[in-house]
C-alpha cells in the first residue's frame, strides 16, 4: 500500500506544469494568436448556430462540411496551377490577394454545395417524417463518418490520389509570414491580419445579411415561429436551404483562412476537433444567436491559447472541452443567449 | 383449423417474421425456454472451436474476433441501458470504457506508478482483483459525469458527453508520468489459469495462440460468462420499478415528472449502471490485450458503439447483442478474403470502408427504419407475460378454440 501513498507526490509534481511565467511575458502575442483562432471558429460557430435557431438541430456534420472546405480551396489554388511546395510563392500583395480570393471562394462553393446537400439527402426525409431529434443526431453522426471516409478512400481514387487519402496534404503556400508591426509587445503576421480582416468583414456581412435583409428577416421569422411564419408567407424550406447554405459558405471561408494559419490542416479528419470548438463557441456565446456565436468563437480562441501557454500545448484541446462542459452546467444559455428553449430540465 | 397448435399465425395473420419468433418464444413455457435457450447458447460458445467454414474469417483469427464481439456485445447492453432504455443519448461511452481499462492498467501494469502487483498481490491474481474495483470507479465516474450533466437534454447532453469521452482520452495522453502517455501501459494482468506445458502462462495469456483452444476463445467464453450475468441483472432491472421509469423517462420526461417520477434520480442510476457495465468491457478488453494505449478509445469507438446500438435496435437487448456482432463480424469477415461464393472480391479494401458503410446504413436505418433492425416492443414489462397468456386464453375461448390449445399446451 505504501506504494499508493507515494504516488500523491507524483501527481502534485511533474503531471501538469503550470506556467504562469510565459501567459505573463507574452500575453498580448498569445492573445493576439487566440483572437486569430477566435475568428475562425467564430466563422464556423455561426453555421452551428443558425442551424440551431431555424431547425433546433445540432448539426454534427458541420465539421465534415468545414473539412470539404479546406479540400475545395486546395484543389482550386491546383486548378489556379499552384503545386506543394516548401517556400512560399512570392508574389506581389495584390495577386496574392486576389488568388486567396479566388481559393475562398472555390471553399466557398464546396462547403456550401456539400451543405446544402447533406440538407437534402439526410435531413430533409426525416423532417417529412417529424423524426425526434435523436434521429437527427444520429444521422448526423452517420453522415459525418460518410463525408471522412469518402475524403479518406474514394477522393484519391476519384482524383487520382492527389486529394484526400490517409496523410495530410502538401501545404501550398501562398504567404510567407512575416512580422508587420507591433502592437504592445506583441508582434502581428501578415497572416493574422489577413484572418482577422476577412473574418471580421464576412462576421459583418452575414450580422447585416440576417438583420437588415429580406431573406435575413425569413430566417429569423421562422427561428422565432415556424407555423407563423409559414402562415406569413415565408417558404420554411427555402429558408432552412439557405440557412444550411450560409453556414456552408462560412466554414468554407473558415477552412481557407484555417489553413493559412495551420497549412498543416488538410486531413479527411481535421474538421472533427475544430468542429466541436466552434460548437463550443457557439454554446459558449448563446446557440441560435449569430452575434453570440462570434463572440463565443473569439473568446474560445483566446481563452484556449491562455490555457495552452498555464499548462502546455497538450492541454489545449482539454481547455476547450472544459469549457464546454462547465458552460453547459452553470449557463447553457449562454453569455448573449435567449433563444435558446428547454436545454434545461 | 388444425388440431396441432393454435399458434401466433392463426390468432394474427398479419404479423411479420420477428414478431411470430417472439410470439412463439414467449407462449413456450419457463423451461422449455432454458431448453432452448441453453443449447443455443453452447452452439454459440463453440463456434470459434467448430469454425464452420464459411463463417470463419480468414484474415484474422476467428477466436479473437469472437472475443471482441463478446467485449462490443457487453458495451452495447451497457451504453443500451443509457440510450435506448432511459434515452439518454450518451457520445463519450467510451470514456467510461477507457476508465475500466485504465483502472485495470494502473493497477496491475509494470509501467504504471501506481502498480500494486509484487507487494502483496502476486500478478497472477492481480487481474481478478482488479476487476470489481475497476467496475467500481467506472460506476463512480458515471455519476461525478451525471451528476451535474443530467440536467441538461437531448443534444445538449449528447455534446457534453462527447466531450468527457475526449477529455478521458487527452487525460490518458497527458498524464505522462501516470498513464505513460501515448507509449501506453503494457504488462497488464490476465487471470492465470489452466497452466500446461504447452500453455506455460495459461489459458487466458496472449502468449496462448495455437488455435482452436487459444487465449480469444477462452476471453470469448469469459466475455459470454459476463454477457449472462449482465442480461439477467438488466433484464431485471428492466421488468422492475427502475426499468418502467426509464421508459417513462424516455417516452416523455415532463409527463414522467408530473407522474411523480424522479426523473433525475433514474437517469443517475442509468448513467451509473450504464457506467459500469462499460468499465466491465474496460477490464476485459485490458486483461485480454494486456495493453492499454489511448488512441484505442478515441472518440470514433464511441460512434461505434452507438451504431451498434442503433443498428440493433434501441432498447432491445438481444437486437443490440447481434448489432454488437454485425459491428465486430462484418468487417473482419471480409479481412483478407479474396473470394466470396466464387466472386473475386478485394477483402481487405471491404473491411477498410467499415465506417463508410456503417455511416450509410444509419443514415439509411434512420430515414426508413428508425427503430434499428431489431426493434423493442412495447409491452407490459412486469406483467407482461402473464397478462399475455391470460389475454390468449380469453381470445381462443372467444374463437372456439379453448379446449384444443389446452390440448396442444
Amino acid at each position: 500500500m505504501s506504494v499508493l501513498l507515494q504516488a500523491g507526490p507524483v501527481l502534485a509534481e511533474g503531471v501538469i506544469d503550470f506556467n504562469i511565467g510565459l501567459l505573463t511575458r507574452n500575453f498580448w502575442a498569445i492573445t493576439v494568436d487566440g483572437l486569430t483562432y477566435g475568428s475562425i471558429y467564430a466563422l464556423v460557430a455561426v453555421g452551428y448556430t443558425l442551424v440551431y435557431g431555424v431547425l433546433r438541430l445540432i448539426n454534427f456534420a458541420h465539421s465534415e462540411i468545414f473539412m470539404l472546405g479546406m479540400f475545395g480551396q486546395y484543389a482550386t489554388l491546383m486548378l489556379l496551377g499552384f503545386g506543394p511546395s516548401g517556400n512560399a510563392y512570392q508574389q506581389g500583395t495584390g495577386q496574392t490577394i486576389l488568388y486567396l480570393g479566388v481559393a475562398m471562394i472555390g471553399g466557398m462553393a464546396v462547403s456550401g454545395g456539400a451543405a446544402v446537400a447533406l440538407e437534402r439527402v439526410a435531413y430533409r426525409p426525416l423532417r417529412k417524417r417529424g423524426a425526434p431529434s435523436l434521429v437527427f443526431l444520429i444521422t448526423a453522426i452517420g453522415a459525418s463518418f460518410v463525408i471522412q471516409e469518402f475524403v479518406h478512400f474514394v477522393l484519391p481514387h476519384l482524383t487520382g490520389k492527389t486529394l484526400g487519402g490517409v496523410n495530410a496534404q502538401q501545404p501550398i503556400r501562398l504567404v510567407q509570414p512575416a512580422v508587420q508591426f507591433n502592437v504592445l509587445g506583441a508582434d502581428v503576421s501578415n497572416v493574422e491580419i489577413v484572418i482577422v480582416v476577412a473574418a471580421l468583414v464576412l462576421a459583418l456581412a452575414v450580422d447585416r445579411f440576417i438583420n437588415a435583409t429580406k431573406f435575413g428577416r425569413g430566417i429569423r421569422a421562422v427561428a422565432q415561429d415556424p407555423v407563423t411564419a409559414t402562415l406569413m408567407g415565408v417558404s420554411r424550406e427555402r429558408v432552412i436551404m439557405l440557412t444550411f447554405l450560409i453556414g456552408g459558405v462560412l466554414a468554407g471561408a473558415a477552412a481557407l483562412l484555417y489553413t493559412q494559419r495551420v497549412p498543416n490542416g488538410i486531413l479527411y479528419s481535421g474538421g472533427f476537433i475544430l468542429g466541436i470548438k466552434a460548437f463550443c463557441a457557439a454554446v459558449l456565446g448563446g446557440i441560435g444567436n449569430l452575434r453570440g456565436a462570434l463572440l463565443g468563437g473569439l473568446l474560445l480562441g483566446v481563452m484556449e491559447l491562455w490555457g495552452q501557454a498555464l499548462f502546455g500545448t497538450e492541454w489545449r484541446d482539454v481547455v476547450a472541452f472544459v469549457l464546454l462542459v462547465l458552460v453547459l452546467m452553470f449557463r447553457p444559455t449562454g453569455i448573449l443567449g435567449e433563444s435558446l428553449r428547454g436545454a434545461r430540465a | 383449423m388444425s388440431t396441432d397448435t393454435v399458434d401466433a399465425v392463426h390468432v394474427a395473420p398479419h404479423l411479420g417474421v420477428g414478431d411470430r419468433l417472439r410470439l412463439w418464444w414467449d407462449s413456450l413455457s419457463r423451461p422449455a425456454q432454458w431448453g432452448f435457450g441453453v443449447p443455443a447458447l453452447v452452439l454459440l460458445a463453440l463456434l470459434p472451436v467448430l469454425r464452420p467454414p464459411v463463417l470463419t474469417t480468414v484474415g484474422t483469427d476467428f477466436g479473437g474476433v469472437m472475443a471482441q464481439f463478446g467485449m462490443y456485445a457487453l458495451l452495447a447492453i451497457g451504453l443500451n441501458v443509457v440510450v435506448g432504455q432511459a434515452g439518454l443519448l450518451d457520445l463519450g461511452y467510451v470514456g467510461f470504457y477507457a476508465i475500466g481499462a485504465y483502472t485495470v492498467g494502473l493497477i496491475t501494469s509494470t509501467d504504471s506508478p501506481w502498480n500494486q502487483t509484487d507487494e502483496w498481490l502476486p500478478q497472477s491474481w492481480g487481474w481478478v482483483v482488479a476487476l470489481p474495483l475497476a467496475v467500481a470507479i467506472t460506476a463512480v465516474s458515471g455519476l461525478i459525469l451525471g451528476s451535474p450533466t443530467l440536467r441538461l437534454r437531448g443534444d445538449y447532453l449528447a455534446i457534453v458527453t462527447l466531450g468527457f469521452g475526449e477529455i478521458v482520452r487527452l487525460l490518458a495522453d497527458n498524464l505522462k508520468t501516470l498513464t505513460n502517455g501515448g507509449r501506453g501501459l503494457s504488462q497488464i494482468a490476465y487471470p492465470v489459469v489452466g497452466t500446461s506445458e504447452t500453455r506455460p502462462t495459461g489459458v487466458f495469456s496472449a502468449g496462448n495462440a495455437q488455435p482452436p483452444w487459444n487465449a480469444g476463445l477462452f476471453w470469448y467464453w469469459l466475455a459470454l460468462v459476463a454477457i449472462v450475468v449482465v442480461l439477467l441483472v438488466v433484464g431485471n432491472l428492466e421488468r422492475s420499478r427502475v426499468g418502467r421509469a426509464w421508459v417513462a423517462i424516455r417516452e416523455d420526461e415532463d409527463a414522467a415528472e408530473i407522474m411523480g417520477v424522479p426523473t433525475f434520480t433514474f437517469k443517475l442510476w442509468a448513467f451509473l449502471i450504464g457506467a459500469a457495465i462499460g468499465g466491465l468491457g474496460g477490464a476485459l478488453y485490458a486483461g485480454q490485450v494486456q495493453f492499454v494505449i489511448p488512441t484505442t478509445f478515441n472518440v470514433i469507438n464511441s460512434m461505434l458503439f452507438l451504431c451498434a446500438v442503433v443498428i440493433g435496435g434501441q432498447g432491445n437487448k438481444l437486437g443490440v447483442i447481434l448489432g454488437a456482432f454485425i459491428i465486430v463480424y462484418l468487417p473482419n469477415f471480409f479481412l483478407g478474403r479474396t473470394s466470396l461464393l466464387g466472386i473475386p472480391i478485394d477483402g481487405n479494401e471491404i473491411a477498410n470502408y467499415k465506417y463508410l458503410f456503417f455511416g450509410l446504413a444509419l443514415m439509411a436505418l434512420m430515414i426508413f427504419r428508425p427503430q434499428g433492425l431489431f426493434p423493442a416492443r412495447q409491452k407490459l414489462l412486469t406483467y407482461g407475460r402473464s397478462m399475455y397468456q391470460a389475454a390468449r386464453r380469453v381470445a381462443l375461448a372467444v374463437t372456439g378454440d379453448a379446449e384444443q390449445s389446452e390440448g396442444a399446451r
